[in-house]
């Protein structure tokens, strides 16, 4: 009875007006879109050209782990495909890009071909929960490489292709120009869900992960929800792909193996459920501990220790904060969203 | 008709390797409910383990036992060190350790072992007999079968036949009442959890040496396969287990001699996707609705 009462008494502080509240909600991302392009920016000019490069990775990165957070954060599917689906938009991209040299095209193209993978795994996910999601999205990354392959007259085996580009306009640094473009996807990728995720359909997603009869009594379309999900965070991955075919020069089937899915989902378990700012942690994350531990490796000499060493830093802080966190996946969400309602 | 007959002897052969890392897999899901991701990545370290003591002393059965014993190590140091703390309220957690498990096992064999594909050894040969001019099977393929009997009639005894095996059994069904009537219902676990893992690892020891070697990697696209076998069978049954992997090997088999051996890894995803739409219960389920 008396918690009842408190409640009300707490609703009844004067707060902000609805309407003034929701526009506030809606403009905050574009507010800070803004100024992390702005920042980008300076930054591009500042940064010695091998920072550019780790930056534009870091763009790169986001786009898919903010598409992931979307996806495992707010609608609780996990998906180990992602990886499969950055190859995708890679090998897309690579394809059209070597065919018609035209870079909003083969942008296009590689979003369009992995917006209809990621339906079709979608569509079958949707139906799925826990352990047998997780086994269908890490057989299609495992599986998905070996494509390559099988039709090798088109994307040359384990070789792979390599991936022409125009020269940067002016006289702007290949670096800059390719931190430019990744921000540029980024940030309209992290824009766009943000509106998204405060939208109709971010309380939708939220419901049903939370409890699917309820969202289903609640006249929410579950399966639909979920597919939309998955479709939307698998056109995320593909132009992330496309953004690492243009970072790299090339692609081909050892950039994108089972790790790389496991990393993207360390770094949005690390970086925090269900924030796109924890999504930006875990890119950062993604570009800063390998860096960090090649050059532990450099420094000891030993060349087995180089990319191995992150993967086991990788797996340590994953079981260690799997572990720490009472409730698991959960309690991560759980403790992000009530900081983000203070 | 010959190429038929051979491919569908490879496939058996296959398949009972299959089977065996099915079986591992369903072993740990009737004990915890778990699905161990990491299966994969604890039978190479445990073949890695047998490797290096073959490559010591030459000997291949003294490698084979420490594989096994290794297995059984890996197997109560995960349970005991990290899967106990899982928080089961919702699957993923168990999944997304397990995945950690992943990353840490294949770096360590990495550092320790390096990333190069290791030549390894078989104790029989690999030469098929030939009757009538077919070829039918290797001694090796005979080892395969009759090592995969053994673990299944093995374990059948201990489940069916000894009082371990009923309170392991207890232990799983009903925790609370068997933990009052004096069953260690967490030794019950780790137990499970060991022989899971020494079974795994034995199907490694017999499915790496016919794959491209010994990698960190080595077992993922075998991972593949035998969960799907697993999942044709219905996660809850050692039979289903048993026969979905030996339908795996067939599949992966006539695929691989017919069409393609790049396409066959394609031909399991489409098994599982089938299996897991049509009927995600497994073909050996009873019909009830599925929570996890």
């Amino acid at each position: 009875m008396t918690d009842m009462k408190q409640k009300t008494a707490a609703q009844d502080v004067p707060t902000t007006s609805a309407p003034q509240r929701t526009s506030r909600r809606r403009l905050a991302p574009i507010l800070v879109v803004l100024a992390g392009a702005g920042l980008i920016l300076i930054l591009s000019y500042t940064l010695p050209p091998f920072r550019n490069y780790q930056l534009a990775t870091v763009g790169a990165y986001l786009c898919v782990t903010a598409g992931l957070t979307l996806l495992t954060g707010l609608n609780g599917q996990l998906s180990l495909g992602h990886g499969a689906l950055m190859a995708t938009g890679a090998y897309t991209f690579a394809l059209t890009q070597n065919k018609w040299l035209n870079l909003p095209l083969s942008f296009v193209l590689a979003i369009a071909v992995t917006t209809v993978a990621g339906a079709v795994i979608g569509l079958a996910a949707a139906r799925l929960r826990g352990p047998y999601l997780a086994g269908l999205t890490l057989a299609v990354a495992i599986v998905v490489p070996s494509v390559t392959s099988t039709f090798d007259e088109t994307f040359n085996s384990d070789q792979g292709l390599s991936v022409v580009l125009d020269p940067p306009p002016g006289t702007i640094p290949m670096e800059r120009w390719q931190a430019w473009l990744c921000w540029a996807g980024a940030l309209v990728t992290v824009l766009v869900l943000a509106m998204l995720v405060r939208g109709r359909f971010g309380r939708d997603l939220r419901a049903v992960r939370d409890d699917e009869t309820a969202a289903k009594l609640a006249g929410i379309n579950v399966a639909r929800t979920q597919v939309l999900a998955f479709v939307v965070s698998a056109v995320c991955a593909g132009l992330s792909g496309a953004l690492f075919a243009l970072l790299a020069q090339s692609v081909s089937p050892g950039a994108f193996p089972l790790t790389l899915s496991l990393f993207l989902v360390m770094a949005i378990v690390i970086g925090g459920l269900g924030s796109l700012f924890g999504a930006l942690w875990g890119a950062v994350l993604l570009v800063a501990l390998p860096a960090f531990a090649q050059s532990i490796a450099e420094q000891a000499g030993s060349h087995r220790l180089e990319g191995n060493l992150a993967l086991v830093v990788f797996g340590v802080v994953l079981i260690v904060v799997m572990l720490a966190a009472p409730g698991g996946l959960a309690s991560i969400r759980f403790n992000f969203i009530r900081r983000f309602r203070r | 008709m010959s190429q038929f007959i051979y491919l569908t002897f490879d496939g058996l052969s296959r398949g009972a390797v299959y089977a065996a890392f099915a079986l591992a897999l369903v072993l740990i899901w009737r004990a915890a409910r778990i699905v161990n991701f990491a299966q994969g990545a604890m039978a190479v370290a445990a073949v890695y383990a047998g490797y290096s003591v073959t490559s010591a002393t030459g000997s291949y059965w003294l490698g084979f036992i420490t594989a096994l014993v290794a297995g059984l190590i890996l197997g109560v140091v995960v349970e005991r060190v990290v899967m106990r703390f899982v928080d089961h309220s919702s699957p993923l957690n168990g999944v997304v350790v397990a995945l950690g498990l992943v990353l840490v096992i294949q770096g360590v064999l990495g550092i320790i072992y390096g990333n190069e594909f290791q030549p390894v050894e078989t104790p029989f040969s690999r030469d098929a007999f030939e009757i009538q001019g077919i070829a039918v099977l290797s001694r090796y393929d005979l080892f395969v079968f009759a090592a995969v009997g053994a673990v299944v009639v093995l374990l059948t005894l201990l489940f069916t036949r000894t009082a371990v095996g009923l309170r392991m059994r207890a232990a799983a069904f009903a925790p609370d009442v068997s933990r009052l009537l004096g069953v260690s219902v967490g030794g019950m676990l780790t137990l499970g959890w060991a022989l899971a893992a020494a079974v795994g690892s034995l199907a490694g020891m017999l499915v790496v040496p016919t794959e491209l070697g010994l990698h960190p990697t080595a077992m993922d696209v075998v991972f593949i396969s035998a969960f799907t076998a697993a999942v044709v069978g219905g996660l809850d049954s050692p039979i289903g287990a048993v026969t979905g992997g030996l339908v795996v090997g067939l599949l992966l088999s006539y695929v691989s001699g017919y069409v393609e051996p790049t396409v066959a890894p394609m031909a399991v995803l489409l098994l599982l996707v089938v299996v897991l739409l049509g009927k995600p219960g497994g073909l050996f389920s009873s019909s009830k609705a599925r929570v996890a």
